[in-house]
Parts: C-alpha cells; structure tokens; sequence
C-alpha cells in the first residue's frame, strides 16, 4: 500500500485528537462495518474528547457505550471481526490493557495461525500511553512492549496528526488485530493534515530531521523529545537525525539501520520502561546491523524502572526529556 | 426439567435417527482418538467427549450450517456434530498438513469457517468473548444467524463469562451459552469451585437460563432448538445447562482417577445414564429401529473412523517453510 495524498487536498492545521478523529469518521463513512465500542465513547466522546461528534453523526448502533469490561468487550470485538464487522475498541488508559490480555494475546493474536489461516481478526485497539500527566502509577505507564512481544499483533506509535491520520486509516483496512498507541500528552499537539482520504503504511519509518553526527531513534512523543533536543545540539554543532519507525511491528529495520550506517552512533528513546522494552529491541537491531560502523555503544533511554510516582518532581525524572537527550547525545559524541 | 416429546412426524423419526448415528459417530471418533494416544501416534493429549456425546449432537441439530459455535479443548464433539469430517479432523490431530488447520492448531484448535466453526479454545472460557462478538456481528449484519458459545462448568470460574453476558443482553444478542456440567472441572468436583445457583448466575443478567438431563439427546434438542428459534428471532441470549459426565479423564493421560472419584460412579453413569444406550434402547422400543441396525450404524461408523485414521496417518507433515506462514494475515 503506497503512501498516498491525493493532489490537490487542502492540508489544514489540527490537533493529534482531531486527526484521529477524522481518521475514524472517515474510515465509518467509507465502510459500514467499522464501529467503534469502549467506555464513554459516545456522549462523553472519552475523557480526552477524541471522539466528540461521533454519535450524532453515525449513531448508536455503530458508536458503543460499554460496561467497563475491557476484557468482555475486547472479546466481543475479536468474535465480530471474524465475522465481518472492522470494530476499533478504545482502551482508555493504556494502563487497563494488562485487562484486555487474554483476549488480545491467546485469541486475537492467534486465531489466524492456529486456525491455519482460515479466519482472521481485522480489528483496531486504540489505547493511550504516556506520562506526566500527574495521573499516578496506574494511569501513566506506556505499555506497548507487552504488545510487541506477540507474534500475530501490529503495534503503531504515531507521533504527529499527520501519521496519526494516514496510520489509524491504514490499521482499520489492515486484516489483522492492531494496536494503536496514542499518547495522551500529545492530543492538542497541532500539525498539519490533509483533507480527505491518505493512508501511511505499516512498516515504514519516517525520517522527522535529516542530520549526520548521530541518529536519535525515537517513538510516540519522544519524537517531539528527539526534534528539541536535536534543536540544542544544532547550537554547538551536532547534527542530529531524528528517526522515527512509526510502528513496532511491522518494523522498518532498514531505516534505522541506514540512518545509524550515516551517522555511526545512536540513542534509543521510547516512553516504555527501559529495562527488557522497547529500546533494547531497537538497540539489537542496530548492534547487528550496523555494528562495524558505529563508533560508539549504542545508548538507550526509557521510562525509569519504577511505577510511575504522582509528585511531580519525581514523575518528571522518570522519562526521557530535551536536557536529557541532549547531555546524552553530546556525552555520546564526545563533546 | 424439559421432558421429550412423544413421535408424531416421519421428519423426527429421521431427526432422531440422525441424532442416535451422529452420537455414535463421535463415540467412534473419540474410541480412535484415544487409541492412537495409546498406540503413541499421537502427538501431545486429547480430551475425550465420551459420555457428553448428546449435548454438542442436541444442540448442533438445532443450528443451520451457517450458525456460528465456539468450542473448548474436549471440543472434537461439538466440532463433528458442526459437520466437521473426520478425515480432516484427524489429520490436525496429528499435526498432518491436511488438517483443518494445515497442522497448526491441533486437538484443542479445530477450525472450519465452512461449518460455522470459530475455533475450539484450549483457554477456559477464552472464546465466551469470540461466540458473543459473532452474536454482535449477526445482529449488526442483519444475517440471521445465532452463535453457540460452548464450555465446560470450570469456566464458571472465569470473570469474563459474566462481562459477555452481560454485554449479550444490553445489547439482546442471539448467543446461547452451552454449559456443560461433566461434574469435575479438571480433577476437582465442581461443587468445591462453585459457589451459589449455576442458574440465577445467568438470571442475574436477565437471560433466560434453564437445564436440561444432558445424557437425554432429545430433551437437549428440543430446549436447544427452543433457545435457538428464541435468539433467531430477536428474543435474545439464553442459558443452557446440561448436566453430563465426561466417562474418561481430564485428558487420555489421566487413567488413575480413583483419588478424585470413584469406579462405582463411573460405571454408574455408563451402565444407567449413557446417552447412547438409552437412546438406543429408546428407538428400539418405539420400533423406530431395531438392534440389527443400531449394531449397523456402530459397525459402519468404526470402520469410517478406521478409513479416517488411516488417511491421516498415511498423510505428510507440513513443510518446514510453512511454520512462517498465517501469522499475518
């Protein structure tokens, strides 16, 4: 599936909640059998207002009040997607995933291998990740590797409104179960966004700045992270890269490796814990994919290896920030 | 307690027959299955249906082809009483290519979307979620069709069979959940795991719930088909217990079973309460059938069930470069 944007769209300024949003009605409008079921998501649009409008504009039968049952009604979507229906569930804070396991890791993940390819599961999760929200250690944690881990699962981390739109498009067409990560600190991040319909596909990194001194890798809201702190290194000359794989799973190895080829040194950034995530994955492909150009060890930064605190000084040390970043990539190059 | 009607038409004469024929096809299946345990030619286990033969045969004749069911790990029942072949059947039971699941799944994961079957499921309870969500898309889709989620009474035990039903009713989907009761729920009698009333557990949520002698092949029949018409035609999910007894152990492993119960039960149930027999006897004292031909039907039915071992047997593994296949879809 190529990347596709229509000539001659109108591209408009939006947030990251209102792309996802329009990625959805979009997606409804098109194909009858994509509905949306979780909790709140119909009056209330969820507690992050990504869904408001909705309702009204396609009704009850296909925008679903839950019980608060992640388990039971993720369940519920695995069976209608493998008789038809493209349900996408909302899984408000990605923390309540660990309910959702089950269903998603021994029967999503499996029912089309164990069945020997005869029925297949075309559904969406769409979850939150993130911290410093000061929401505390169960409403804040960035999960995405437990979903990684499963052969069968696709895993996308969109990090502007621009993906966002072209990915969640591209997951509710995909045949498969997907999990899409979204990082609640980045719902009223602006960008810009075509009109109308353009798909990203899955398994493509995108390179957010072009740079040559060393490849900061990054995921989700750690772009953001990436692309200021590559700002502080341009003042006393670094040159940073910025990469972004854009999802998990598939996994555009070639990009990363290419880019680290470049630039021969690199920093891992992702928002999950560091110990045994995301970063450590990353980090090995890199090590035997680019390991006779690197000219330092590859560095990884992730979430601390604590449950998330609630007082914010304490919160705001456990993640990766542009100071942070920019100490380790100036450490990194030696200066 | 439902009690069976008395014979009026020649079409339930032909439903019984078919009824008594389809038990004893599975019987012969699960003899053959745990033959080739024995023989070790079988990879890993299986769990015999043996003695709850009239509940996936009852229930199933109620259903259309296009009906939906999901099963469990001693799923080879409800999955012949689907329409299942048997010569496919064993063939993934070996873990031969020529399986319903190209060898991939096995005993607990037969699969065939041609008879309307979402998979069995060797997680207790792990398809109440895949039989419910089939209900939703047969309700959206405006299709018709009703979905059967059948389990064992161990996943009364599972959370997830509560938010289902729970979901079920707000929404009135047409699932009817199959609870079959063979009394253990692995090597444990259920009444040491199930608290309360199996029944008002289901009433709770507003679903009709009743129970039926699950050895009765008629009796499960005519409450299935009640509960089936029911969901068909908007009145939503039900819940039907059948009160069975699983005649072998947890799995073919499990022969040493006088710590968890005892022989004079067993045969019990064999002797008094089998499905089959008293079925049987049951045909032939209408003078629907007489032994000859009760006996014809074992014989012709062993000998299918020889036919399909030996197709499976003589059939090829799957290549090694198939192991990357169907991931992804």
């Amino acid at each position: 599936m190529p990347e596709t944007v229509m000539g001659g769209q109108k591209v408009r300024e939006l947030t990251f909640a209102q792309a996802i949003k329009e990625a959805l009605a979009e997606e409804m409008r098109r194909d009858s059998t994509v509905c949306i079921m979780g909790e709140d998501v119909a009056e209330a649009g969820t507690p992050f207002k990504v869904l408001s409008g909705l309702l009204e504009e396609f009704g009850k039968d296909r925008v679903l009040d839950t019980p608060i049952s992640e388990a039971g009604f993720t369940g519920l979507a695995v069976g209608a997607a493998m008789t038809g229906m493209r349900p996408v569930v909302d899984i408000m804070f990605g923390d309540f995933i660990t309910l959702t396991m089950d269903q998603m890791v021994n029967q999503a993940a499996k029912v089309h291998y164990m069945s020997g390819g005869k029925w297949k599961v075309p559904m969406v999760m769409r979850t939150t990740m993130g911290a410093t929200r000061r929401s505390a250690a169960q409403h804040s944690q960035s999960l995405h590797a437990w979903y990684c881990h499963v052969p069968g699962l696709k895993v996308v981390l969109p990090s502007t409104p621009y993906d966002a739109k072209g990915l969640l498009k591209a997951a509710i067409r995909d045949e498969n179960p997907v999990v899409f990560f979204e990082d609640k600190m980045m719902y009223k991040m602006k960008g810009s966004v075509p009109e109308g319909d353009y798909t990203i596909p899955l398994g493509v990194a995108d390179i957010k700045r072009v740079g040559e001194d060393i490849s900061l890798i990054a995921t989700s809201s750690m772009v953001q992270v990436a692309l200021g702190a590559a700002a502080m290194l341009e003042e006393i000359g670094i040159s940073a890269e910025v990469v972004d794989p854009r999802t998990m799973w598939p996994l555009d190895e070639k990009a990363l490796i290419d880019s680290v080829k470049k630039t021969s040194r690199a920093i891992i950034l992702d928002e999950g814990y560091e110990r045994y995530g995301v970063t450590a994955e990353l980090a090995s492909v890199i090590a035997t994919g680019a390991f006779y150009d690197l000219d330092a060890p590859v560095k990884r930064m992730g979430a601390m290896h604590v449950p998330i605190p609630f007082s914010p000084p304490l919160e705001d040390l456990t993640v990766p920030t542009e100071q942070t970043v920019f100490e380790a990539a100036r450490k990194l190059c030696g200066r | 307690m439902t009690t069976a009607t008395q014979p009026t038409t020649s079409q339930e004469v032909a439903l019984w027959l078919r009824m008594y024929r389809q038990m004893v096809a599975i019987r012969e299946f699960e003899g053959q299955v745990n033959e080739l345990y024995t023989r070790a030619l079988m990879p890993g286990l299986a769990h015999l249906y043996i003695g709850e033969e009239a509940i996936a045969v009852g229930v199933c004749e109620a259903l259309e082809r296009t009906d939906y069911i999901t099963s469990t790990h001693r799923g080879h029942g409800h999955c012949l009483a689907k329409g299942a072949s048997p010569d496919q059947m064993f063939a993934e039971l070996l873990g031969k290519k020529a399986g319903y699941c190209k060898g991939k799944g096995g005993s607990m994961h037969i699969a065939d979307p041609a008879t309307g079957n979402l998979g069995a499921n060797a997680i207790v309870c792990g398809s109440a979620g895949i039989a419910t969500g089939a209900a939703f898309s047969a309700n959206r889709l405006g299709n018709g069709r009703v979905a059967v989620c059948f389990f064992g009474e161990g996943a009364l035990g599972q959370g997830v069979l509560y938010e289902e039903m729970n979901l079920a009713q707000l929404f009135k989907l047409p699932v009817i959940y199959v609870c079959e009761n063979n009394l253990y729920t692995e090597y444990t009698h259920y009444s040491e795991c199930t608290a309360g009333d199996v029944l008002m557990r289901a009433q709770a949520f507003g679903l009709e719930a009743v129970s039926v002698d699950g050895q009765d092949v008629r009796a499960v029949h005519q409450t299935a088909q009640r509960l089936v018409d029911r969901a068909r035609s908007g009145g939503g999910p039900s819940f039907l217990l059948c009160n069975t007894y699983r005649y072998h152990g947890h799995h073919v492993g499990d022969i040493n079973r006088e710590y968890y119960r005892s022989k004079q039960e067993e045969h019990m149930w064999k002797t008094e309460r089998d499905p089959i027999l008293n079925m049987g006897k049951w045909l032939i004292e209408q003078k629907h059938a007489d032994a000859p031909a009760l006996g014809r039907v074992q014989q012709e039915l062993e000998s299918e069930m020889k036919k399909a071992v030996e197709f499976a047997v003589a059939a090829p593994y799957p290549n090694a470069s198939e192991v990357e296949e169907d991931v992804y879809a």
